[in-house]
């Protein structure tokens, strides 16, 4: 048998190869029959080590791959970092009969068989200890099997790229084509076609020797007898001979107590996203991982062995804490525990159910407004949240909004969050692509839109029952309900809820539990995929809480809302709160007009605004009558968060609103706001090392997590002056997680007590922060870790800069600093800087302390979209790095 | 760091009663460390193909020949080996009798004469294969894979000394990448030629970045390797001022500081690597009629060192020597055109 196996396999050690006779008791074969098995295992590398094994991990492959595809995990059973966290793994890989290098039965083995199969592996084996099973493909189907068989030793399950219930389960075109009954045994069997199309899902492709080893058992028909049979035994209907064997193992499973990991490969077209929240719905303990861009073969496309080692140390040592809920272990996050003084969101909407007062207003893009009173909106709200209810939405239900600003979305989330519904809020400025993946990524059970969003769902897709936000007009309706596949209609539930309550009925709503997810935000994808970001009731509140006690937002006070993430909030600190007609998805659409008539509907005290929409604001501030500008000078507060703002805009922006006292908070979405400064403030601070952002706000805390030389995080928290680092929050309203990123929310946790924010910066002796750009954009040179802010600064005091970015190209700890520079009249095509301004920003950028070895001009910066202001400088880097090896400097 | 500058009074360095042979003395980095070596207080001996005119004792004659070895080496305590046959085009046999034989036999005879250490002046082309070096260290020679009959000479050189390597016979190589300086005809007399003549192009735009040496800061590090051979022997290291440019920028700063126009077009980089092979193969075949006697406008070696970025880590370098470069680009250049405005 041996034999029959060529070495090298890239990433295979010989001695990982075993073969074991067993005897079979599986139906399918006769009494007495053995069966020759061949598998990968690391028995050896464990010995090596002089320590016991803590566990092993039982691997089993799907069709048509082989034990090859576990090999990373057999190799990191033993590494260093996993020996450190707890002790070295076994990892037993079989491949299963009829697969891999396995003997070739000449029997047509259905699910039963190849769970008992194992069964009868694993005890010739003589496999004792606790065993975590680990399986794709199918044979995550046959290794829950062999879970709920042997639970007395299951110590976890780990799943990639699977499904145990098939149930509207469809092949992608090219095999379903395959495995047409006309073709079917040529497409499996005859040829190879099913093999080749299945390795050319990896993303990216596979190498050529690795592609070499997927196919090596498979080489001849005869060879690729069970690839057809494994696929004939997939039960696509309940009469299927294997349904019964499926349906114990999905059914069985849901008794399952042990911690559950899945990593998944969101690209396949196969096992999809909606594989994996059946299977999160079935085992709710489990922690998910969807890596953004992998497919299916997920151990090929990602390094899956670092994080699941991580992952085993944590929960599946002897000792370690069980996780029983997917949030007990990533809610470590933030320390800060608000137990007491929880006020819940929807207080303040139900103290004053009697206000006719105004609660909120829609300045409407045709001239006019819309508003509710308190009342009203107390009332729509109860309406609303009952229509919901009556279409299956209720706690725990995940309901994406895709809705502009306004009365309708506060309506919606405020109705959600009634009823203990996990609203999912992407931003349009995503874009589609951007927002389909947010969106497939927190896979929501309902999807409440406008007709362009549906019409997205439709195409993209999307996840979700669909509910129309607005009612279609009459003689289209019946139409555009069939073509957008929509269940309801806001205006429709909402009516449904009134009728009831108009009837008499009582309608009652259980409390909601304060610790359960609340909302999934999402980040502005500024840097890679947009994140989703859970927080819990109790965390919106104290966001809330922060928000009212740092800027003292009291009941009474009026605020224009601009800036989406706090129009949100408007109701809740019983503030009449404005929408101005502006493209939310664009902030640079607020003009001034806009602006001042959206702030003279509610006499404002407050403007909450991006600092793209107060450019433009400024920008068209020429508009404004007197009349206008006299509202504007009522403001009392105006507030800019989502990137820094210039002490020159500020300037221009208190003339216009010559009474407000102008705040900068600095932020994020898994922690909004962290610090906050004024313009007085900003003025004192003066120049130094990045941007003064202010102390932090009511109830945060700000420290400091140092780096070595390589500009690698040391695991510390300090708030010692002038220490640069990466910047840690921790208060009552961080996130709660993030969402199904195990990795990510494991990384941002990892000082315990803290949020690891991704921005490097440091305090001064005040205690003030200062944010010196992004952790991946410092640059490790020969002279040191350096942030690129004080640089930029000094570059974009030269005449003609109109902005500039410092990033850093080559290795790690000997990096060269470059500028790229966007010059006002922008170049029109990018290349080198001519030798004087080369070497006027050279000296600038030396006397900040980054001496540069080249500067390069560009005609537009790359930005994120929600925005139009964050400089993506890790673009910018390998750009400049292309460039100056030489390469065409195309577009970055 | 130690470093001392070329001003050091003579007799009063580091290497008072040491004696040093310096092979290759007539070129500006060989003239260069003998004057640093002088200046410091070393008894210098150098030996050349051309008389020059020094205030130490020099020798005339070929560092293949065993005779002129065994005389050059006799009563010295180390050598600085930089002789050298440097061109980007010639026959192979001549590269093989002086940078190969050269130096074996200069070996042969300070082993014999038991002479301790060894300095052997190579250069980063000997681990360039032809591909962008990135912020990289020194890579092995290989002179299989080194490009052009130079690097590959140099390459199996510097293996055979590195090879001889041991605590009573100490090797070490020093590699410094691109000297430039006052005097230079391997690259500024070039450029600023070519660029008088408007016949140099930028390839690429000149944007690849590379790593060059200021010739003091490279006859700094030679003497230092000498210096701190505890720390240097069986080593190669790379030695830049560690201050990378483009290409386009660095051609620009020696137009300028010669007064004459910097290059106004591109050629594409393929292109150039292209005709520099054709351009390469002809020469050589003109060369051997006798039809030309310089060197070609641009050979595949020349288009490969001017578009693909090549620059190096130091950090090792300049632990090993305890040593950083005295003379920056910019004051490099600053001298540089002192020395034209003085001409």
């Amino acid at each position: 048998m041996q034999s029959t196996l060529p070495q090298p396999w890239p990433g295979v050690e010989a001695h990982w190869r075993r073969t074991l006779a067993v005897p079979s008791t599986s139906a399918v074969d006769g009494p007495g029959a053995s069966r020759h098995w061949h598998f990968l295992d690391n028995r050896d590398d464990v010995l090596a080590t002089g320590m016991e094994p803590v566990g092993t991990l039982l691997c089993v492959h799907g069709n048509p791959t082989w034990s090859y595809l576990w090999r990373t995990l057999l190799a990191g059973a033993t590494s260093p970092e996993t020996l450190a966290a707890g002790g070295p793994w076994r990892v037993v890989a079989v491949d299963q009969l009829d697969m891999g290098f396995s003997e070739r039965t000449g029997t047509f083995r259905r699910l039963e068989d190849r769970i008992n199969d194992l069964s009868d592996f694993t005890a010739e084996l003589g496999l004792t200890g606790p065993v975590v099973s680990v399986g794709h493909d199918w044979g995550g189907l046959i290794s829950l099997g062999w879970a709920n068989l042997h639970r007395e030793q299951l110590a976890g399950v780990v799943l990639t790229n699977t499904a145990v219930h098939p149930s509207g389960f469809s092949l992608p075109p090219a095999l379903q084509l395959a495995l047409h009954p006309a073709v079917h045994k040529w497409g499996t069997t005859t040829s190879s076609a099913f093999l080749r199309v299945t390795h050319g899902l990896a993303q990216p492709a596979l190498a050529d020797d690795v592609r070499a080893a997927f196919m090596a058992p498979y080489k001849t028909v005869s060879r690729r007898a069970g690839v057809g049979n494994f696929v004939a035994d997939i039960p696509a209907t309940p009469e299927h001979p294997s349904w019964a064997a499926l349906d114990e193992v999905s059914s069985g499973i849901r008794t399952l107590d042990v911690p559950a990991l899945m990593m998944w490969g969101p690209k396949d077209p196969v096992f999809s996203d909606r594989y994996l929240r059946d299977l999160a719905a079935r085992l709710p303990q489990a922690d998910v991982h969807r890596f953004e861009g992998a497919s299916h073969l997920v151990q090929e496309d990602r390094d899956i062995a670092a994080p699941a080692f991580a992952w085993l140390a944590a929960n599946c040592l002897p000792g370690s804490v069980v996780s029983t809920s997917s949030t007990t272990e990533a809610s470590s996050t933030t320390g800060a525990s608000p137990a007491t003084g929880f006020v819940p969101m929807l207080a303040e909407l139900d103290a004053r159910r009697g206000d006719a007062s105004t609660a909120v207003v829609d300045m409407l893009p045709e001239g006019g407004t819309r508003s509710l009173s308190w009342a009203q909106l107390a009332r729509d709200v109860d309406d609303l949240a009952a229509g919901l209810r009556e279409l299956g939405i209720t706690a725990g239900k995940r309901v994406s909004l895709l809705v502009p600003p306004g009365i309708n979305l506060t309506t919606l989330i405020y109705a959600c969050l009634r009823l203990g519904a996990v609203i999912v809020v992407a931003d349009a400025g995503l874009g589609t692509k951007g927002l389909s993946r947010a969106i497939k990524g927190a896979g929501p059970d309902f999807l409440i839109g406008i007709d362009r969003a549906l019409a997205g769902a439709k195409l993209y897709n999307w996840p979700g029952t669909r509910i129309a936000a607005e009612d279609f007009t009459p003689s289209t309706a019946n139409t555009k309900k069939a073509v957008l596949g929509v269940a309801a209609t806001v205006p429709q539930l909402m009516a449904n809820g009134r009728v009831v309550r108009l009837a008499g009925n009582a309608v009652r709503f259980a409390p909601v539990d304060p610790d359960a997810d609340a909302a999934v935000l999402f980040t502005s994808g500024s840097t890679g995929p947009a994140k989703g970001v859970v927080y819990t009731g109790r965390r919106l509140a104290a966001m809330r809480d922060t928000l009212k006690d740092t800027y003292r937002l009291e009941a009474g006070t009026s605020l224009v809302a601009g800036f989406a993430p706090f129009a949100l909030l408007g109701p809740a600190l019983g503030a009449t709160t404005v929408t101005p007609d502006m493209d939310v998805t664009a902030p640079r659409t607020l003009t001034a007009t806009a602006l001042a008539n959206a702030a003279a509907a509610v006499d404002a005290t407050v403007v909450f605004a991006s600092p793209a929409a107060l450019v433009n604001v400024m920008a068209t501030a020429a508009e404004l009558t007197d009349a206008q500008r006299t509202v504007m000078a009522g403001v009392e507060l105006v507030l800019s968060a989502g990137a820094p703002l210039g002490v020159a805009l500020l300037e221009q922006v208190q003339q216009l609103a010559p009474n407000a006292a102008l705040h900068t908070p600095y932020g994020m979405t898994e922690a909004l706001p962290v610090t906050d400064i004024d313009l007085p403030g900003i003025r004192a601070a003066g120049a130094g090392n990045g941007v003064c952002v202010g102390t932090p706000v009511s109830g945060a805390s700000v420290a400091i997590a140092p780096l070595d030389a390589d500009g690698a995080v040391l695991a510390e928290a300090t708030t010692g002056a002038g220490v640069t680092g990466e910047i840690l929050v921790s208060a009552p309203h961080v996130k709660e997680r993030y969402d199904r990123l195990w990795i990510t929310e494991a990384h941002s946790s990892y000082i315990p007590g803290w949020h690891r924010t991704g921005d490097v910066g440091h305090l001064d002796a005040e205690g003030r922060l200062w944010v010196e750009g992004r952790l991946e954009h410092i640059l490790s040179t020969p002279a040191g870790v350096k942030t690129p802010v004080a640089a930029e600064q000094a570059a974009q005091g030269v005449a003609g800069v109109a902005r500039a970015a410092v990033v850093g190209v080559g290795p790690l700890g000997t990096q060269a600093a470059v500028a790229v520079v966007e010059t006002l009249p922008a170049v029109k095509r990018a290349g080198l800087a001519p030798a004087g301004l080369a070497a006027e920003v050279r000296a600038a950028s030396a006397a900040a302390g980054v001496p540069l070895a080249s500067v390069l001009l560009i005609d537009a910066m790359p930005t994120d979209v929600r925005h139009n202001s964050k400089i993506d400088r890790a673009r910018l880097s390998r750009w400049a790095a292309k460039v100056l090896s030489g390469g065409k400097a195309g577009k970055p | 760091m130690t470093s001392g500058g070329p001003g050091t009074e003579p007799g009063t360095g580091p290497g008072v009663q040491r004696r040093v042979l310096v092979t290759g003395a007539s070129g500006m980095l060989g003239r260069a460390v003998a004057q640093l070596l002088h200046d410091r207080g070393y008894l210098v001996r150098t030996l050349q193909r051309r008389p020059v005119d020094a205030p130490w004792e020099s020798m005339q004659g070929s560092v293949a020949d065993p005779d002129v070895a065994a005389a050059a080496v006799e009563g010295m305590d180390a050598v600085v080996h930089l002789a050298a046959k440097v061109s980007f085009t010639g026959d192979w046999n001549d590269f093989v009798t002086t940078n190969i034989v050269g130096t074996r036999q200069l070996i042969a005879a300070a082993r014999h004469e038991g002479l301790r250490d060894f300095v052997f002046v190579s250069s980063p082309s000997v681990a360039h294969f032809g591909s962008s070096i990135v912020g990289a260290g020194a890579g092995a020679a290989d002179p299989a894979l080194a490009r052009g009959h130079y690097a590959r000479s140099k390459a199996a050189a510097e293996e055979i000394a590195l090879a001889e390597d041991s605590p009573e016979f100490r090797v070490a190589a020093i590699r410094p990448h691109i000297v430039w300086g006052p005097g230079d005809t391997q690259l500024v007399e070039r450029v600023v030629e070519r660029a008088r003549a408007g016949r140099l192009p930028l390839l690429d735009g000149g944007r690849a970045l590379i790593d060059t040496t200021y010739v003091d800061n490279a006859a700094e590090a030679i003497v230092r390797g000498l210096e701190r051979m505890d720390h240097a022997h069986g080593q190669a290291l790379v030695v830049t001022n560690g201050e990378p440019r483009a290409v386009g920028e660095l051609i620009g700063g020696i137009c300028a500081a010669a007064g004459v126009r910097a290059p106004g077009y591109s050629v594409p980089g393929w292109l150039a690597r292209g005709a520099g092979s054709v351009i390469e193969k002809a020469w050589t075949a003109a060369g051997a009629r006798g039809w030309v006697k310089d060197e070609p406008p641009m050979t595949r070696f020349l288009a490969e060192q001017l578009s693909t970025a090549h620059w190096f880590d130091q950090r090792h370098t300049q632990a090993v020597l305890d040593w950083t470069p005295s003379v920056s680009l910019d004051e490099g250049l600053a001298r540089l055109a002192e020395h034209y405005r003085r001409q």
